[in-house]
């Protein structure tokens, strides 16, 4: 395979934005546990990703006791997050996180001025993707299905994984390799392109 | 209210101490991609160890909220309630993610397009 692995290295002094940037777009990555959200993300930033957490209550009350939290009823909330600046002024985020947190502020947050979501499916686990494609589709969140290529996972022809994940005719479905930048962006592409599409046909109606 | 005895576990101090035990934020303007910049005029005397530490990640450049909340390894609940306290000292200023002349989603779209394009 053509890899892209490892190339680019972060130069220093790139933590901090440009000072011409003006605006900020945000895409989603989401996924069941271990699809390989963090790596996607990983591939593609231009920093170090960087991941936030937040201690949550039963209750849900946003802010309460990190230390301690043993033998509590809490969870946490975690989310991984790359960075790409596009242009002088253009920088797109990537905000990676599990649907099982659907009714957390962070969730909240990271869905909020969303353009849209890619999913990263499993063909080894494919039922375990319509629980945050059902969240998505709740929210109007549009998505595009990129399903991530693990070795020794059985690989299926289009149409049965379509068929098998319940797919709309226009959603898009790729596949790519999380662990590579030129095939994780490709996949990305294919999401704003299907987005691109959809706000040209919104326009015309 | 007896004040929870300060400790360190994991290295962190709880996020209601930081926050003087305030879970919301002085404005709800925050988004994760709202972009933050230092003023660069401002004393940093008198600010909270927390604030102070934000303060000096923020004055080497632009940063957005959730790279500032994961930088500091501070959840991002807190980091909102600190980035207000800050906007409304005159500490940081921040710019929408989206410029207020309100570019269309179209050439948003577009020029995301280009950029991803590009990096093939």
């Amino acid at each position: 395979m053509d890899s892209a692995l490892a190339s680019e290295p972060a130069p220093d002094g790139d933590l901090y934005l440009r000072r011409t940037v003006s605006t900020a777009a945000k895409l989603l990555v989401v996924g069941h546990f271990a699809v390989g959200k963090t790596t996607f993300v990983g591939s593609l930033s231009e920093i170090r990703p960087l991941r936030t957490e937040e201690t949550m209550t039963q209750a849900g009350a946003s802010v309460d006791d990190l230390a301690g939290i043993e033998g509590k009823t809490t969870t946490t909330v975690a989310m991984d997050f790359g960075r790409l600046t596009l242009s002088d002024s253009l920088v797109l985020y990537l905000f990676g996180a599990p649907g099982q947190q659907r009714f957390t502020r962070l969730w909240q947050d990271m869905t909020h001025g969303a353009l849209g979501a890619l999913v990263l499916a499993d063909t080894r686990r494919l039922e375990q993707s319509f629980d945050v494609m059902g969240l998505l589709e709740e929210l109007g969140l549009p998505y595009a299905v990129a399903v991530n290529h693990f070795d020794g996972a059985p690989v299926y022809p289009e149409e049965e994984i379509r068929e098998a994940l319940d797919l709309l005719p226009e959603t898009p479905l790729v596949t790519c390799d999380a662990r590579d930048r030129v095939s994780s962006t490709r996949a990305l592409i294919s999401l704003v392109e299907y987005l691109q599409r959809r706000t040209v046909v919104r326009e015309h109606v | 209210m007896t004040p929870p005895t300060p400790r360190h576990e994991r290295g962190l101090v709880r996020p209601y101490v930081v926050t003087d035990g305030r879970a919301h934020p002085t404005r709800n303007t925050f988004d994760l991609v709202t972009l933050v910049l230092a003023q660069y005029d401002r004393p940093l005397t008198g600010l909270s160890p927390e604030k102070r530490r934000l303060m000096e990640l923020c004055l080497g450049g632009p940063l957005s909220v959730a790279e500032i909340a994961g930088h500091l390894m501070l959840p991002v609940s807190v980091t909102k309630v600190l980035l207000g306290d800050l906007v409304d000292s005159g500490h940081l200023i921040t710019r929408a993610p989206i410029p207020s002349a309100q570019l269309p989603e179209a050439q948003i779209l577009q020029e995301v397009l280009d950029g991803l394009r590009a990096r093939l």
